[in-house]
Parts: structure tokens; sequence; C-alpha cells
């Protein structure tokens, strides 16, 4: 069986059934899969027996919910006031022209992917991002060139280990 | 600078006297009625922003007859420059359970969440531990409640609370038409009481000290503290417990950078404050006699003279726009044109006149929008136009 279809089945059988478990379980398929495939979405819907349309409805109102396939790590920016006065582009620009690819791209190995996002609640650690559920404060350009080596350095080393 | 002007700091939500099994305990043994009234006599009013008296809130919930409640916490803090919830959960999670668990003793709820936005998730494993903790405090004092974390996914209007309770149901985080309020039907259709986090913490405070130590605090109609997200152009920001009522001029002196040329109030959906107002303007909630009282969830960024209040604007506007749930036209359509619109007053496109039309169409969206994400739009919106037009215009 398809390894998604069992994760959906897992999920289900973990929260259950009924609709208000709906988002738990399509937060379950985003942290394995980094984002809901069509195929997850009708799968969920047949698993918890509802529309697909509502599944789908449900699952792009939300932003962290990805419903394109995304990047190992993905790093959401902060674009909000503060951190847009803080420097919010110029750490964009030290990651796009560190990583060649532009807001809402993913690199071509599928290691990141980069996004801007709403107030992450750090403007008094301004600019901040994430990447996947970790935060990131009083970024420079230099701070986030290290921490992303780090993270490919990181990418590496499990490449390794996984051959 | 002088440090003696007239800000009052406080220290109540962040002392952590480690005591909260026998606040638990203690009121716990009272009855719920003298707690409603207690928590009524401090005058507490709702710190997510909008100010609704909490004392009220459990005493309607408590009123209605339901086998199943619900209690809340609101910990989706998706306000621009509001970050306080998130120190008070990785601080002192054990006040926010336990006035969580005397709100479910008041009204007889025996459930509860936490609705905490994606954006914490870093939070969760910690505050997961500390639940468990407290759910084992609770069963050896034989008291049934059980709390559970609900995660949010990135969206700011489902801090709006009947937001909130649709996308717990798994539905698309579109608020609903009140009434019914929360208090008698919420969650699952169910009598709820939906507290924000810093709210909670405050009952704490009062089922701890009494009401009356919170109430001597503050000024008329803005009793006790507040915590207060300092962020912008100040040498210190950061988070802040301060009496309500001081003058925005106190403010400014204490956290500005000498240079302050505007403080916004309240986040993105608060009102912006230029410099010549600030003598006049107090933080509290409304009902003051004299000048003007802005209530606020205790966002304050400040901006001083080398910001474009354009951009400020820009910025805030691209934010509604996007977190628009798109449900009511007036907030949908609303806030796309505000945006369009000060674009192309800026670009020449259109003439400044163009800037009273938008105005008047900031104005109907306070009218007609269904939620106050779409009626606040225009808090920000009137408040940057009005006082820094020239700024809009070239």
């Amino acid at each position: 069986m398809n390894p998604v279809s069992d994760l959906i089945k897992t999920l289900a059988d973990q929260y259950g059934r009924n609709r208000n478990n709906l988002l738990p379980i399509l937060q379950g398929v985003v942290e394995q899969e980094t984002y809901l495939s069509e195929f997850s979405m009708i799968e969920i819907a047949r698993e918890l027996d509802m529309p697909a349309s509502e599944v789908y409805g449900t699952a792009t109102f939300y932003s962290f919910l990805e419903y394109k396939k995304m990047g190992k790590y993905i790093i959401r920016i902060c674009k909000t006031i503060t951190c847009s006065m803080k420097g919010k582009n110029q750490i964009l620009l030290a990651i796009e022209d560190m990583l060649k690819i532009t807001v809402g791209e993913t690199t071509p190995d599928g290691t990141f992917s980069l996004l801007q996002t709403n107030c992450l609640g750090f403007c008094h650690k301004a600019p901040a991002m994430l990447i996947n559920n970790d935060v990131y404060t009083e970024l420079t350009p230099e701070k986030v060139r290290e921490i992303l080596t780090q993270y490919l350095n990181k990418r590496k080393e499990g490449g390794q280990n996984g051959n | 600078m002088a440090t003696s002007y007239q800000l009052k700091r406080a220290d109540f939500i962040f002392k952590n006297e480690n005591d909260w099994e026998d606040v638990l305990k203690k009121n716990l043994s009272r009855q719920p009625n003298e707690l409603i009234n207690e928590l009524i006599s401090s005058e507490l009013k709702g710190r997510g922003g909008a100010g609704f008296p909490t004392g009220l809130k459990w005493k309607l919930s408590a009123e209605v007859k339901d086998d199943t409640k619900y209690v809340i916490c609101n910990a989706d803090e998706g306000e621009p420059g509001t970050f306080k919830d998130r120190e008070i959960l990785s601080l002192v999670p054990f006040k926010v359970l336990t006035a969580m668990a005397i709100c479910g003793y008041v009204v007889g709820a025996k459930e509860a969440y936490i609705y905490l936005r994606a954006e914490y998730f870093f939070l969760k494993p910690e505050l997961n531990k500390v639940i468990d903790e407290f759910h084992d405090f609770c069963k050896k004092i034989n008291f049934d409640f059980t709390i559970r974390i609900f995660m949010g996914s990135g969206a700011y209007i489902c801090g709006e609370e009947t937001a909130l309770f649709e996308s717990m149901e798994g539905k698309r985080g579109e608020p609903r038409n009140k009434p019914p309020y929360p208090a008698i039907s919420g969650y699952m259709n169910k009598p709820t009481v939906i507290n924000n986090v810093e709210t909670l913490a405050h009952a704490y405070t009062i089922f701890t000290y009494g009401a009356k130590r919170f109430y001597d605090l503050g000024v008329q109609y803005s009793r006790g503290t507040k915590l207060f997200s300092v962020s912008g152009d100040t040498p210190k920001p950061g988070i802040y417990e301060l009496e309500l009522g001081m003058s925005l001029s106190d403010f400014v002196s204490d956290f500005g950078d000498g240079d302050c040329k505007a403080v916004q109030v309240g986040g993105a959906s608060g009102f912006l404050v230029p410099r010549k107002r600030f003598a006049e303007t107090t933080i509290g909630y409304q009902g003051k006699l004299i000048g003007i009282s802005l209530p606020t969830g205790g966002s304050m960024m400040l901006f001083n003279s080398s910001r474009s209040m354009y951009n400020v604007l820009d910025n805030y506007l691209e934010f509604f726009r996007e977190e628009s749930c798109g449900q009511c036209t007036p907030c949908r359509v609303g806030c796309q044109q505000l945006l369009k619109g000060i674009k192309a007053v800026k670009s020449g496109e259109k003439n400044a006149q163009y800037l009273d039309k938008l105005l008047k169409l900031a104005e109907t969206m306070q009218f007609t929008a269904k939620c106050g994400l779409g009626q606040s739009v225009a808090n920000s919106f009137s408040s940057i136009v009005e006082n820094f037009r020239e700024e809009m215009i070239y």
C-alpha cells in the first residue's frame, strides 16, 4: 500500500474520524510529507467519509498547510512591520543569493523552500524566521548564511548515512 | 535620561512563587458564585484587546444549563507586534492551566483546550509535559479536568473566537454571526468560555491575592496591570508589565529613542497616534472623560522620524489583504481596494482627493464587515491617512 495512505490511516486511528479531527490529520500529513498532495486530500476525504472538496477547501485556507510540493526545510521569513523595518529584505536577499531561489521556489535538490509569512511574534528580536518549526531571531545576512550552512551540512551527513 | 516618569511597573504575571497547587486547592473549595463575584469585583477585562469583562463571561456561561461545556485558552497570538502570550506560556504555564481549571469548576466544564498558533509549535513539547504534570495533580485531588492542545495552522483570523471554534471543528476559519455568543453557544455549539492567555494569568493573580489587590492598580474603568509588547524604534524592545491608565507621552519618554514620531497602539488593527497627541492619549479601556483612551492587546510599536508612514500602512494593508478570510465582501474587497488605492495615489495614477474616497470605504468596512478584522482595518487606515496625509501623497 502507498505509504501516505498508511500514514493517513494511522492518523485517523489516532485522532478519530470526525470532522473536528480534520485539522490534526492534515497537520500530521504535512509534518511527514511537508505538503498535502491531491492524492492525500482525496485519501483523507475517503477515510473521514466527507467530500474531497471540503478537505481541499479547509486545507487551502491555512497558510501552514502547503498544497504544493515543498522542500525538506521550509524557510518562512517574517515580513510584517517590525521585521520589515529591521532589515527583512537584506535577509531575504542573502538567502536568495545563497540558495539561488526566489520567494515561493524550492531548490532543485528539494532541500529548501523559501516563503514569506506574517507576524511570527518575535518583533522584539526582529528580523525573525522559521525553518520548519525552529525559530531564528535577530538575523543578519552573516548569521543567516551560517544557519543555512548548518542545515546544508546536516542534509549532506543525512544523505551519506542514507547511503 | 532620567527614568522617574510616571510609568508604574508591576510584577505579577511573571512572578513565580510555585504555589499553583495551593491556589488551585484553595479555590476549588470555594463556592462558584463567590469566585465569579471576586472576578467581577476585580473589574478584569479581556486582555486580548476587546476588553469584555471576564467575570461576566464566566457568569453567563455558568448560568447556562448544559452537561457539556468547554473552556478554551486563546493562544492564537497573531496581532502584529504582540508576543506576550508566548512568554507567559513558556515561563508561567501553570498559572494559565490553574486559571483554566478554576474556570472549569466555576462554569461546570470538564474539558479544555489551548488553541496554540502554528508559529509557536516549538512550545508544544514543553507545554505538554506541564499539562501532564497538571493532570496528575488534578487526579490526586479528585478533580476531573482535561486540558488538550489544539494546534492552529497559520491563520490570523482564527484568533477571532468564533473563527477559532470553526477551525477546531475542522473547517475554514470563518467567523460566525453573533449572537449567539460563545458563552451560550461556542465550540461544538456548546457553552464555551474563551479567554486570552494573559486574561487567565491575571485571573490567577486575582484568585491568589484577592480582587482588591488587582482593583487597586490602574485607573477607573481600566483596573489592574497589563503586559505590553514593545517593539519598533526603541532602545529596549521586550515585554513589560505596566499599570493601565498611563499616558502615552510618559510611555514614549521611557521607551522612545528620543525621535519618536508615532506609536501604533494595539497592533495593525489598532490606532496610530502621532506625536502631537501623545499627551492626551492614555492607554486603557473606553470610558475616560478627558482625552482619548485606547484599548489594546498590548502591542506598542514605535516609529521614529526615519520611517515612512506610507510604507507602514502598505505593510499593514498587505497583511490584512492576506489574512482576510474572504467570507464577507466589505473586508475581502475592501482590503484589496485600500491597498490598491494608496499605491495608485502614491504613483500619481489617482489624485490626492482619492484618499477621501478610501477613507469613506474604510468607514463602510467598519460598519458592514462581519467580524473584528474587517471592522478594525479602518482604525489604522484612518489614523495614518488623517495624520500623515502628506506622506501618502508624495
